[in-house]
């Protein structure tokens, strides 16, 4: 009877869930609380040896009997379910104090690599006057002496031939001093209405500070009914305008190029000072750019274009130089340099 | 072109600054590389008489003079020089004044010479800049003594001639007759709206008959256009006067005797370069304008001598050469001390002749340089009217009336060039309408006759204007003179709208460059030439095909003497000099043609190939390199195929050949160490070089899709031991080859042990198996399985290896 009345005193609920609940308060981690869990509402838990324990009690106790421990576990499940929150919350709050991290250190990224300036500014150029409807032409390097000179009335005898000097494989071959070469190639194809740029590399043999054996020009040619020489400067106003600053202006004044008549030479407001004069414009508030004129009789003759139905003009630029002008870079000679200090600077 | 102010002055009332003509020239197209003003750097200097000479109290050498400078004062000025006197007139700069000196600026001030006040200092002539070809006694030793006569207290630069300026004007090609003062003057008339009397100021002198007679013969007419000569007699050779000696000196030139220098000032005044021999040493008074024979010698005047070939033409007497045509004359002939006869030459040479003598034989002269821009054939004859005009104003001989010219010429001037044209054909170039008087004014001023028909008119061009031959040169003359500011821009507004843009192997070329700057590579442009050493580098064989290349027949050196048949050694040279720079580790790339020449000598023009060059150094090796070309592959639908290949200059055990299919598009591989270690290049690196037209003809054109398949493709790891000489190319495509379904094998570890046995490594793939897109089902384990076993199969079956 002793034990009868001891397993009847048992289910003291104020007992065991003080000592579930302290024993659960004391429990430091997930595994732990875990632990005291299954102690007391394992398969081999307290609860578990209560209900175990209804064999001896008589028949007519057990269903309150069978309550109170229903009473009891509920309780519990309750207060470790309390727990476990507590304690789940605890363990993410160590995990992130754990898992923080120096946010200034370095990030890690694929490494970019990027174009050179030249292409650059070459298709920047493109895509100012492909908007005005230029195609792109581009012609061979190593070129024939009448493409090159001929053509572009520029006989064997002409002064004009001085004023490049020529690199020459033959007689009759040569690398291309000027990307003009390409209008003649280009309206021997194609008649007019003609809008195109030829840009390319050149050659002249010259090697100093501010020259370089090899560069690059892009040629534009404009061959089309009733073409006039304010239609060659509205044409570089907007040029000016997009390429180097809205406010930029052209200034065109007399030069020669045997290939166009009247020739001019452009030259573009100083966009550093504008127009003010500073160092870069050497204090006359313009920077040369580029040559241009109307092109010469002649030529559309030599194409088979009627000179007296269509007129034209061309203009020629130095790529290098107008990179070196948009980007203020000083030496000719970095271009080809191909320093990856140099190269690393131009990258989307 | 050096054009003094004042000399212009002689010709045009210029009535605005320098510095306005500078402008005024700009405008009209002659560009003024620079304005020099003379008396720069002398500022301050005052003409004084000294009344006065005294001993220094304390110091021997030195005298105190008393100076009377007219409305600046009396001052007193102590000096060391010697040649000072009482009466005499001399240059003071006085307190705050600047002078020359050795070669930079000096200023002066008001200090004390040995307890002695000095209000300043004498000048010397090399103080203001100037030599006796400006002020007589210039370069006594001592101060300049002044005329007797001068002005007190004036300042001293208009007294010595330095209150002047040289326009320093770039000319154009097209514009010989402007490489002298009176081309130059002609324009500044114009732009100034000047009445002026055509291009050459009247020359009268006078001549008296010749009893001498000369014979002109030119053999090559074609070269030697125009010849005139001239007998002058009782020639007395001196000195020029001083104007005139000045006016050479200010345009870099020296003064030699009278008669000489005669000839230079023609060159500058009127742009004919002209030569004068002494007549006693023109053989049989005959010239012969001749080509020279093969190995004939001359000594030219500054006694150099030269082997000559008959591209040289050569100014003969009745016996030997007494002069290079265009280029200089004779030492046998020269003008001497002595002369007393001298036979003027004023003729026109072929350009390229007079270019090629003066470039073959490496002699210059302002005479060759003066041939090779063009000189129109009216000008012999200007330029003799000149010189004998100054023979008889400074009085240095006496000229005869005959003038000697070879047969085929004549010297009556040539019709003028009629262009006829209508202001509306003006209007029309320029798109701006310019009122018509207007044209014919500027045209006017410019010397063209011009015949005004209403809407029409024709115009006579001036002889020494033989560039302008049609309408649109009119046009030009017009609007330089009528002002460019007048233009008003307009867009096109005739034009038929056409469509722009790059084409699509333009945009696909930029495309390509993206997908490697995407990579890590940045882009390269190196120049198209380079050094035969270069193909010796690389240890190219003589057979090589890149031994054939197109090269340069006036290259700037060697280094740059031939034509690209291959980028790597241009790329090589960037690795190295980046790494020599400090540049560890790096990534570039260059897309540019190669030449390849058909037949050498060139008889047609070569192919330009595009090559794309790669190159890595520092971080990362072969597979990095090679990753790059499957990022090529995958953005354009490629499917690369390496194999081991040998080249000369790629490391034997890591050369592989790019294949597209059975086509060899490339190489890929490490730099040969051997060439590193010549190189002194410490880092490995290494390079590829594709064709690229080779790529893009296989390259995908645009986007093929493909439905997604519903359910996930299955991923299983196998292991293999094979033999060492087993590739990983052999393994992964016997696994595509044994199973459709595996859509890729790729290699994630590779493991030798001495376990796995002699010879022998252990390959771990990951092999990808995709379900049928149209499948209904996903892919289920037995039937992966089933792949798995055909394919262990096939490995053991092919290539004798075994599960792991």
């Amino acid at each position: 009877m002793k034990d009868e009345n001891s397993v009847q005193e048992a289910p003291v609920q104020g007992d065991i869930v003080s000592e579930a609940q302290q024993e659960a308060e004391q429990a430091s981690s997930s595994r732990a609380l875990y632990e005291v869990k299954m102690k007391f509402l394992g398969r081999t838990g307290k609860i578990t040896a209560l209900l175990k324990g209804m064999r001896d009690i008589a028949a007519e106790k057990r269903p309150s009997f069978g309550k109170k421990v229903n009473d009891l576990r509920e309780k519990l499940e309750a207060l470790f379910a309390a727990h476990e929150a507590r304690m789940k919350e605890k363990e993410l709050e160590s995990k992130l104090a754990r898992e923080q991290i120096d946010v200034t250190m370095p990030g890690r990224r694929a490494k970019k690599g990027g174009l050179h300036p030249i292409t650059r500014t070459r298709q920047e150029l493109i895509d100012i006057f492909a908007g005005m409807g230029f195609e792109v032409f581009e012609g061979p390097e190593i070129e024939s002496e009448y493409y090159n000179f001929t053509a572009l009335n520029t006989p064997a005898d002409h002064p004009a031939r001085d004023m490049q000097d020529t690199f020459y494989i033959t007689d009759e071959f040569l690398l291309r001093t000027q990307t003009s070469a390409g209008q003649i190639r280009l309206m021997e194809q194609k008649k007019p209405p003609i809008k195109m740029l030829s840009p390319g590399r050149v050659f002249r043999s010259d090697d100093d500070a501010t020259h370089s054996p090899m560069f690059h020009q892009m040629e534009g040619l404009v061959v089309d009914r009733g073409i006039t020489l304010c239609d060659l400067q509205g044409m570089l106003d907007e040029f000016a305008r997009t390429m180097f600053a809205a406010t930029s202006k052209t200034r065109l004044r007399p030069s020669y190029f045997p290939f166009t008549e009247p020739s001019v030479e452009v030259d573009v407001s100083c966009a550093a000072c504008g127009g003010k004069g500073c160092p870069l414009c050497k204090g006359t508030g313009w920077i040369e750019v580029l040559g241009a004129g109307m092109v010469n009789r002649r030529v559309l003759e030599n194409c088979g274009v009627d000179p007296d139905e269509y007129t034209g003009f061309a203009f020629g630029m130095g790529i290098e130089r107008i990179a070196m002008l948009k980007y203020g870079i000083g030496h000719i000679r970095s271009f080809t340099e191909n320093d990856v200090r140099f190269l690393e600077q131009f990258k989307d | 072109m050096k054009i003094p102010f004042s000399w212009l002055k002689e010709y045009v009332k210029i009535d605005i600054s320098a510095e306005a003509l500078e402008e005024k020239l700009f405008s009209c197209g002659f560009e003024v590389e620079e304005l020099i003003y003379l008396g720069k750097d002398v500022e301050g200097v005052y003409t004084g008489k000294i009344t006065k000479c005294e001993k220094h109290p304390d110091a021997d050498r030195l005298t105190v003079c008393t100076v009377d400078c007219g409305e600046k004062g009396e001052k007193q000025i102590v000096t060391a020089a010697t040649n000072v006197f009482e009466g005499a007139v001399v240059p003071v700069a006085l307190d705050g004044a600047t002078v020359k000196h050795e070669g930079g600026v000096q200023k002066i001030k008001t200090g004390k010479l040995r307890g002695v006040t000095s209000e300043g200092m004498f000048c010397s002539g090399e103080e203001l800049g100037i030599g006796d070809d400006f002020y007589e006694g210039a370069e006594v030793n001592g101060i300049l003594i002044l005329e007797k006569d001068t002005p007190l207290g004036a300042d001293i630069r208009p007294i010595v001639g330095i209150d002047d300026y040289i326009f320093d004007i770039a000319v154009t090609a097209n514009r010989p007759d402007c490489q002298s003062v009176l081309g130059i003057a002609c324009e500044v008339a114009a732009v100034l709206k000047i009445p002026h009397g055509g291009f050459l100021p009247p020359c009268p002198y006078k001549a008296v008959p010749s009893d001498v007679g000369f014979t002109v013969e030119v053999k090559e007419p074609a070269l030697c256009p125009r010849y005139i000569g001239s007998y002058v007699k009782n020639v007395g050779i001196g000195k020029s006067p001083q104007w005139l000696r000045r006016r050479l000196s200010l345009c870099g030139m020296r003064s030699v005797n009278n008669i000489v220098d005669i000839t230079n000032y023609v060159l500058l005044e009127v742009g004919q370069p002209m030569h004068a021999f002494d007549r006693r040493f023109l053989h049989g008074d005959k010239i012969v304008v001749r080509s020279a024979e093969a190995g004939e010698k001359i000594t030219t005047l500054d006694e150099k001598e030269f082997t000559l070939t008959p591209e040289n033409l050569l100014i003969c007497d009745a016996e030997r050469p007494v002069a290079l045509a265009g280029v200089m004359g004779g030492r046998n002939s020269e003008i001497r001390a002595d002369t007393t006869e001298v036979f003027f030459e004023a003729a026109s040479f072929a350009r390229d002749s007079v270019r090629k003598t003066s470039r073959a034989l490496g002699q210059r002269s302002d005479s060759s340089a003066r041939f090779e821009k063009g000189v129109y054939p009216v000008f012999p004859q200007y330029g003799m009217l000149r010189a004998l005009w100054l023979v008889d104003t400074l009085g240095c001989g006496t000229p005869t009336e005959k003038w000697y010219i070879p047969n085929f010429c004549d010297l009556e001037a040539p019709p003028r060039k009629k262009i006829k044209t209508s202001y509306a054909a003006i209007d029309g170039l320029l798109g701006i309408h310019v009122p018509k008087e207007e044209v014919n004014a500027i045209l006017g001023r410019l010397g063209f006759l011009i015949e005004d028909r209403g809407e029409e008119f024709s115009a006579d061009v001036p002889h020494w204007r033989e560039d302008v031959d049609g309408f649109p040169d009119l046009a030009e003359e017009v609007i330089r003179m009528y002002g460019y500011e007048h233009i008003t821009p307009t867009f096109l507004e005739n034009a038929t709208v056409t469509h722009g843009g790059l084409t699509p192997v333009q945009k696909e070329e930029l495309r390509f460059k993206e997908v490697l700057a995407g990579e890590g590579y940045f882009e390269a442009y190196g120049y198209s030439f380079y050094s035969p050493k270069d193909l010796d580098l690389l240890r190219f064989p003589a057979e090589a095909p890149e031994r054939r290349a197109v090269t340069v027949k006036n290259p700037l050196g060697e280094d740059l003497s031939v034509m690209r048949t291959i980028l790597a050694p241009t790329m090589i040279w960037n690795v190295v000099r980046n790494v020599r720079r400090g540049n560890e580790t790096g990534r570039l790339f260059e897309l540019a043609n190669v030449y390849l020449a058909e037949e050498l000598p060139l008889k047609a023009l070569p192919e330009e190939r595009k090559h794309l060059s790669l190159a890595l150094w520092g971080e990362g090796d072969f597979f990095d390199l090679k990753g790059a070309l499957e990022a090529i592959g995958e953005a354009f639908g490629l499917k690369f195929a390496f194999c081991r290949c040998e080249k000369p200059f790629l490391h034997p055990g890591a050369a592989a050949e790019v294949l597209l299919g059975e086509k060899a598009v490339g190489w890929l591989g490490e730099l040969h160490p051997a060439i590193a270690a010549e190189l002194a290049l410490e880092r490995k690196a290494f390079f590829a070089e594709l064709d690229y037209p080779l790529l893009m003809r296989k390259a995908c054109k645009g986007i093929v899709f493909r439905p997604v398949p519903k359910f996930p493709a299955v991923e299983r790891d196998l292991a293999v031991v094979v033999d060492e000489k087993v590739t990983c190319a052999e393994v992964e495509a016997c696994i595509l080859r044994a199973c459709k379904a595996a859509q890729k094998a790729e290699l994630f570890d590779v493991y030798r042990d001495a376990k796995l046995g002699e010879e022998k490594k252990s390959m771990a793939l990951r092999i990808t198996f995709a379900p049928d897109p149209a499948a209904e089902k996903p892919l289920s384990p037995e039937t992966i399985d089933g792949f798995f076993r055909k394919i262990v199969g096939s490995l053991e079956h092919t290539l004798g290896a075994h599960l792991r």
